[in-house]
């Protein structure tokens, strides 16, 4: 199946009812096929004027208590930023998926992976997951809504032209067996309910628009009534909660693969589909003797320090991989400064890495 | 003391206001609430949606479901909420730069598709919150802190580009009218599809101040008065004079199929 299509299938899987999207390049498969599919599963489909009219719509839906999508690529996703920065203040559920691609070409890129992360204004975190093929865009695509849903935050799918524009196997396990994770609604009247007081997790429970709780979902600063507070003291406590309840529950959220890190001497940490030609790489290397090995970021973001931690506290070498300039690596070096070397194999040049020339990289650090 | 018995309108704990004295958003909530009394519209159903600015502010003092606190993007929010579930009624109350300025594409488009949604455009001529800058609504030749040498710029007239849009009910009163313009709230609450209403109201703090020389309320509703005629008087005016006043009326009143979404099967 298509990369694209695989999102769509994945996000109705996970339940979603809502589409909203601007055309764009490489992106348009997810529209079209969402422009098919969504009304004969009795959910809704926009397309929007804009990309800000379709993120907001998103936000719109989701109080209403829908589960909301959309999809767009590198400058799209540049436009949804203030919808991105609200949706995270107001603690809105909901699922972007950005297709990134070379600015106003459809080649392969990571270029947005900081701006994923650091695009909307104000103090925030952002859960974003980098799937390296259509199965992952496919079960990435489930597992956002699922993060979305239980953190009450716009969780991003980062995808590349490379596996967006693929065709794969994709193996689409029975609904039964696939895990869904829907909002939890008060368990208290009206009248006893505070709309922003930290529930489990550090999220507060998130009842739908016309349920009676008549709530005030402002961007400004508001206390636990949800009324909008200028008090310094109440804009603290409510920004440590909406960041804190992504870092409290790391372990929930940050997921890495490793390969051959046991005895690794020099690994390479990479995300996306540069995982691809990056694992090629390191089984040639142990082929030929190098202690190489791999560590595949499904998490972009929170950086998963821990599992970085423990790499570079074993290896003498951490390359970090990536399709951009160098944007990552800066993450990589931050959190492996003062455990060992680090290096970049970066490529921008609208091109993914060949295996060849990560294997290149591994055999000279290996002199 | 007996409590305002529209008080039972607002959100606990809201009051006071932050409007400035004599604004006109401030009278603009309570005629929304005197409509949505008499027509006894259900609070548990309503989504009443602001952007950013001081007639944004309205909605905050409701006791209803509340969307607040972003620029423009009001009707973007009323879209994916009445897709989702038709059945709330979504109230959006918008200054003329959330309308017509920053959220100009997001009016035509939803007037366009007949978005069953009201909203109601709180024209004070100028962007009363960040102190007093022209508006795309500000009459020719007039002061305000952007234009310290009279405004160069036509000011677009926002009912027409409703109408032309494709909205269903359109009218526009101002807020010396209170009983014209409950009515035409009430109409437009009651309408099925996009409605419009837009309330051309004083803005004593900056637009009083710099284009009309006095800060008085009462002055500012005195010009407002004096700049307005009804459609019935502007047929007799010659055009030229009809382009420098506020027009009053209930314009357009018809019935179109409402916005079910960009693919429906």
């Amino acid at each position: 199946m298509l990369g694209n299509y695989a999102v769509v299938e994945g996000a109705l899987a996970a339940g979603c009812d809502f589409f909203a999207g601007y055309p764009i390049t490489p992106a348009n498969e997810i529209s079209e096929r969402m422009a098919e599919r969504m009304p004969r599963v009795g959910g809704k489909f926009l397309q929007g004027e804009d990309e800000l009219c379709s993120i907001y719509a998103l936000t719109g839906a989701s109080l209403a208590g829908a589960k909301a999508m959309t999809a767009t690529a590198s400058a799209g996703y540049n436009y949804m930023q203030e919808g991105i920065g609200y949706a995270v203040a107001a603690e809105i559920p909901l699922v972007i998926v950005d297709v990134q691609r070379c600015r106003g070409e459809n080649f392969a890129t990571q270029a947005d992976v900081m701006q994923m992360r650091w695009g909307a204004s104000g103090d925030h975190e952002l859960i974003v997951l980098a799937p390296s093929s259509v199965q992952e865009l496919f079960d990435h695509t489930i597992r956002a809504f699922n993060l979305a849903e239980k953190y009450r935050t716009p969780v991003v799918v980062m995808s590349e032209t490379t596996i967006a524009l693929m065709r794969e196997k994709l193996v689409i396990p029975e609904p039964d067996a696939i895990e869904i994770e829907n909002r939890k609604k008060p368990d208290v009247p009206p009248e006893e309910f505070l709309p922003f007081k930290a529930g489990a997790n550090g999220v507060p429970p998130l009842p739908d628009f016309g349920e009676g709780y008549r709530i005030l979902h402002s961007l400004n600063p508001h206390d636990e009534r949800g009324g909008i507070a200028w008090d310094p003291d109440v804009f603290e406590a409510l920004y440590d909660r909406i960041a804190g309840k992504i870092t409290a529950n790391y372990d929930d959220i940050v997921q890495t693969e490793g390969y051959f890190l046991d005895d690794a001497e020099i690994v390479l940490i990479a995300y996306g589909s540069e995982n691809r030609p990056s694992l090629a790489a390191v089984r040639r290397a142990r082929a030929n003797g190098i202690k190489a090995g791999l560590l595949k970021l499904i998490t972009v973001w929170p950086v998963a320090e821990k599992e970085i931690k423990d790499v570079a506290g074993q290896a003498n070498t951490v390359l970090a991989v990536e399709m951009n300039m160098g944007k990552y690596a800066g993450e990589i070096e931050r959190v492996c400064c003062g455990y060992c070397k680090v290096a970049r194999v970066t490529k921008n040049r609208g091109l993914i890495h060949t295996t060849d020339e990560i294997y290149r990289a591994l055999e000279e650090e290996a002199k | 003391m007996k409590e305002n018995p529209l008080r039972k309108y607002l959100r606990k704990g809201s009051l006071p206001h932050f409007f400035c004295p004599g604004c006109g958003a401030a009278q603009v909530l309570n005629y929304f609430v005197r409509a949505a009394d008499e027509i006894k519209l259900d609070f548990d159903k309503l989504v009443a949606i602001g952007g950013v600015g001081c007639a944004a502010r309205i909605p905050v003092y409701l006791d209803a479901e509340v969307l607040h606190g972003v620029h423009g993007r009001t009707l973007p929010w009323a879209t994916g909420i009445k897709l989702h579930n038709p059945e709330l009624k979504v109230v959006i109350f918008a200054g003329d730069g959330d309308a017509v300025a920053i959220g100009g594409n997001h009016l035509i488009q939803a007037a366009r598709r007949n978005l069953d949604v009201t909203m109601i455009v709180v024209n004070n001529l100028n962007f009363g919150m960040t102190g007093g800058q022209a508006a795309p609504t500000t009459p020719c030749d007039l002061i305000t802190t952007t234009t310290p040498y009279g405004n160069r710029e036509k000011p677009f007239d926002i009912c027409k580009l409703a109408i032309t849009a494709g909205a269903t009910f359109v009218s526009r009163w101002n807020t010396a009218k209170p009983i014209r313009a409950i009515k035409a709230i009430k109409k437009a609450l009651r309408h099925q599809g996009f409605s419009l209403v837009e309330m051309v109201c004083q803005c004593p703090t900056y637009f009083g101040r710099k284009a009309l020389s006095s800060g008085d309320p009462v002055k500012g509703l005195d010009w407002i008065q004096e700049c307005s005629v009804t459609a019935k008087e502007a047929r007799k005016l010659p055009e030229q004079e009809v382009l420098k006043r506020f027009v009053l009326g209930d314009f357009t009143e018809k019935s179109d199929p409402v916005f079910e979404g960009s693919s429906v099967y």
